[in-house]
């Protein structure tokens, strides 16, 4: 695998990015400024980054209820992310969306979705509009393993593996859906063997690791825009707060928790990339401060924003009525 | 010269045949829409062209990849359409009867729907579900409903419900162009009936009434198959001197309101007649607009001939109790005078 030092950089500042972000959010909910629920993507940057580095910008994505690292892969901006988690009438969505419903359709992010298997049947539509026009253009479908588990997720990878779509099912295995863990909930040894049974590659990746992910999702839009159908990664990842904020994450261990902070993806990203001489320590440290101030810049750009009217809750449900 | 006649059935091909030959993003899929996908054997191709045969013809005229046969997986090709409409296609799906909403209502109302509303406007999904509405087939239960009123209660849907072959085309036609999406409602019953259907394209405004009979006694608003029942039901009123005001409700969402207004300012009296079950549905709507704005103008309790609150049934005497006729009809009338 060949990552110039553009490509490198870019992949770190990415998941900087997202960490910065989710970790002020994090501190944000607690102080009580944001309004109701947050789902945090800390912990899973490598496979958003990793995937989102083969994407352009009309390529397409769909999410799930945990979409700001989503977001922030493909582009969106983070002005006007904070905006809309703070329900500003400069937010993406102008305030309507929130965290769960945050999107950027001129970037090709088709929402996060608060519906768990929600996202799977959209995908297919973008490929279809793909195959349909016979362009080259490729969706990303992430989901979790709780969304691995809906009826929609397994007629969309048979779907698109019918119709050879140009989709990359992404399932983002953190662990946990809500409370409730894999061991519970995955009849079979993996996700990835659900892939297998629809007759596309399903192959099992450690999610940690940004070079792994950005070198199966490579091949598996390779095979996506030549025509050769869809593919299941199945992202093997930990999120490091609870499902949502203020949850007290009873359900695992703190043992289990450390266990996965060693093997955090922006700490295994610097040391290889410092060992192999391919970025220096003091270029990630800048990368860091400017995500930081970022971050602090998109905090004030959304306390300076306007909340919505009242009345604007009456606009936008349809083109004309 | 006579004006040329279609069947509902035709003038449906026909409004689908016209769009997709002017628009290249107009694309067709649904279960058996052309029959026997992937088979090499030329013999076999349009095995069915639909289980009503309304889209007969068009895969030998636009080929597979425009009018795409699905497997059975609702919820996949449904919501494949929203995310292709959300990406610029203008997709027409085919839900072969609208019972089948169940298996896929999450991406009918929770992602269709909402997503231009929670996407801050920022989206448009130009998505027609053309569905199958109506008793009369012996069908029973999960083949036969009628439930629009379903769709009308979610924001962001637009729902129409045609009565005529002029109007499936020319409603159809306006569906497909609109940039919201449109829930079609065809009534199987209805197929088979004809009548004058202009050649070429035309649209209807989704938002309009028509106004098949006028009257001045009592105003009878209807829906898809009971417009044609209340206009048989009228002639006969007609014979003892009482003239109908009928107003075919063709589009539910949104709707003509001042259309029924007017008509009810005009008689004083209104009866509603509706296919869906009666709880929550487009006929108690009906009767809370009379209520809340025209009472002044009633000179009678409204009527409302709905089937009963029970799933459609099977046996013919069972499914004929169950679906609204001309004598309940002409009988709610005479209760208003």
């Amino acid at each position: 695998m060949e990552l110039d030092r553009d490509r490198l950089l870019w992949l770190y500042e990415r998941m900087r990015l997202i960490r910065a972000f989710e970790n002020r959010l994090h501190d944000d909910f607690a102080a009580g400024v944001i309004p109701g629920f947050c789902h945090l993507y800390a912990g899973e940057e490598a496979v958003a980054v990793g995937v989102c580095a083969h994407l352009g910008d009309d390529d397409f994505i769909t999410s799930t209820h945990r979409g700001h690292g989503h977001c922030i892969a493909k582009g969106v901006p983070v002005d006007e992310m904070m905006a809309e988690i703070r329900g500003k009438v400069t937010g993406c969505c102008k305030g309507k969306g929130g965290s769960m419903h945050i999107a950027d359709v001129d970037r090709g992010m088709l929402g996060a979705n608060g519906i768990v298997g929600g996202g799977p049947p959209l995908a297919c539509g973008a490929g279809l509009m793909a195959s349909i026009r016979g362009t080259r253009q490729a969706t990303a479908c992430f989901f979790g393993d709780g969304g691995s588990n809906q009826g929609t997720t397994a007629e969309s990878l048979n779907l698109a593996s019918v119709w050879k779509l140009p989709v990359v099912f992404v399932c983002e295995n953190n662990r946990y859906a809500e409370t409730t863990s894999t061991d519970y909930s995955i009849g079979g040894p993996d996700i990835a063997g659900r892939g297998i049974a629809f007759g596309m590659p399903g192959i099992v990746v450690d999610g940690q690791d940004v070079f792994a992910v950005y070198e199966a999702a490579g091949e598996a839009f390779r095979r996506a825009r030549d025509g050769e159908g869809p593919t299941l990664l199945e992202c093997q990842t930990y999120r490091y707060f609870g499902h949502f904020e203020g949850d007290e994450k009873k359900y695992r261990t703190r043992d289990e928790e450390g266990h996965f902070r060693e093997r955090d993806c922006l700490e295994g990203f610097r040391k290889t990339v410092v060992a192999g001489e391919l970025l220096s320590a003091a270029e990630l440290d800048g990368i860091d401060e400017a995500s930081e101030a970022a971050v602090v810049k998109a905090v004030e750009f959304a306390e300076q924003s306007p909340l919505p009217e009242p009345a604007e809750c009456l606009d936008d449900v349809y083109v004309s009525y | 010269m006579s004006e040329r006649e279609l069947t509902y059935r035709a003038a449906i091909n026909e409004a689908l045949q016209l769009e997709m030959r002017r628009d290249e993003s107009v694309f067709i899929m649904g279960e058996d829409i052309a029959g026997a996908p992937g088979r090499d054997d030329p013999e076999m191709v349009d095995a069915w062209g639909g289980v009503m045969k309304v889209t007969e013809g068009l895969v030998r005229e636009f080929g597979p990849n425009r009018v795409r046969d699905t497997p059975i997986t609702e919820s996949a090709f449904v919501g494949a359409g929203v995310g292709a409409a959300a990406t610029g296609m203008r997709p027409v799906v085919e839900l072969m009867f609208i019972g089948f909403m169940g298996v896929t209502l999450d991406q009918i109302f929770n992602q269709a729907a909402k997503m231009r509303y929670m996407f801050g406007g920022k989206a448009k999904i130009p998505l027609v579900i053309r569905t199958t509405i109506g008793a009369g087939f012996r069908a029973a239960a999960q083949h036969s409903d009628a439930t629009y009123s379903t769709f009308v209660h979610f924001p962001g849907l637009k729902v129409v419900a045609p009565s005529t072959p002029h109007d499936a085309k020319g409603l159809l036609i306006a569906a497909i162009r609109d940039d919201d999406p449109v829930i079609f409602c065809e009534n199987k019953v209805l197929y088979d009936t004809s009548g004058p259907v202009p050649e070429g394209d035309y649209t209807i405004p989704l938002n309009s009434a028509g106004h098949p009979r006028e009257g001045s006694d009592v105003t009878i608003v209807a829906i898809s198959r009971m417009v044609n029942l209340s206009l048989d039901a009228a002639e006969r009123l007609s014979a003892e001197g009482i003239e109908a005001d009928v107003i075919d409700l063709r589009c539910l969402s949104p709707w003509d309101e001042n259309a029924i207004l007017e008509s009810i300012e005009k008689t004083g009296r209104l009866v509603v007649v509706d296919e869906d079950t009666p709880r929550c549905s487009v006929a108690s709507d009906v009767a809370a607009l009379a209520a809340t704005r025209a009472i002044g103008f009633l000179d009678a309790a409204v009527q409302i001939i709905t089937p009963p609150h029970t799933p459609v049934p099977f046996s013919p005497p069972l499914e004929d109790y169950y679906v609204p006729d001309v004598d309940s009809i002409i009988a709610a009338v005479k209760a208003t005078l």
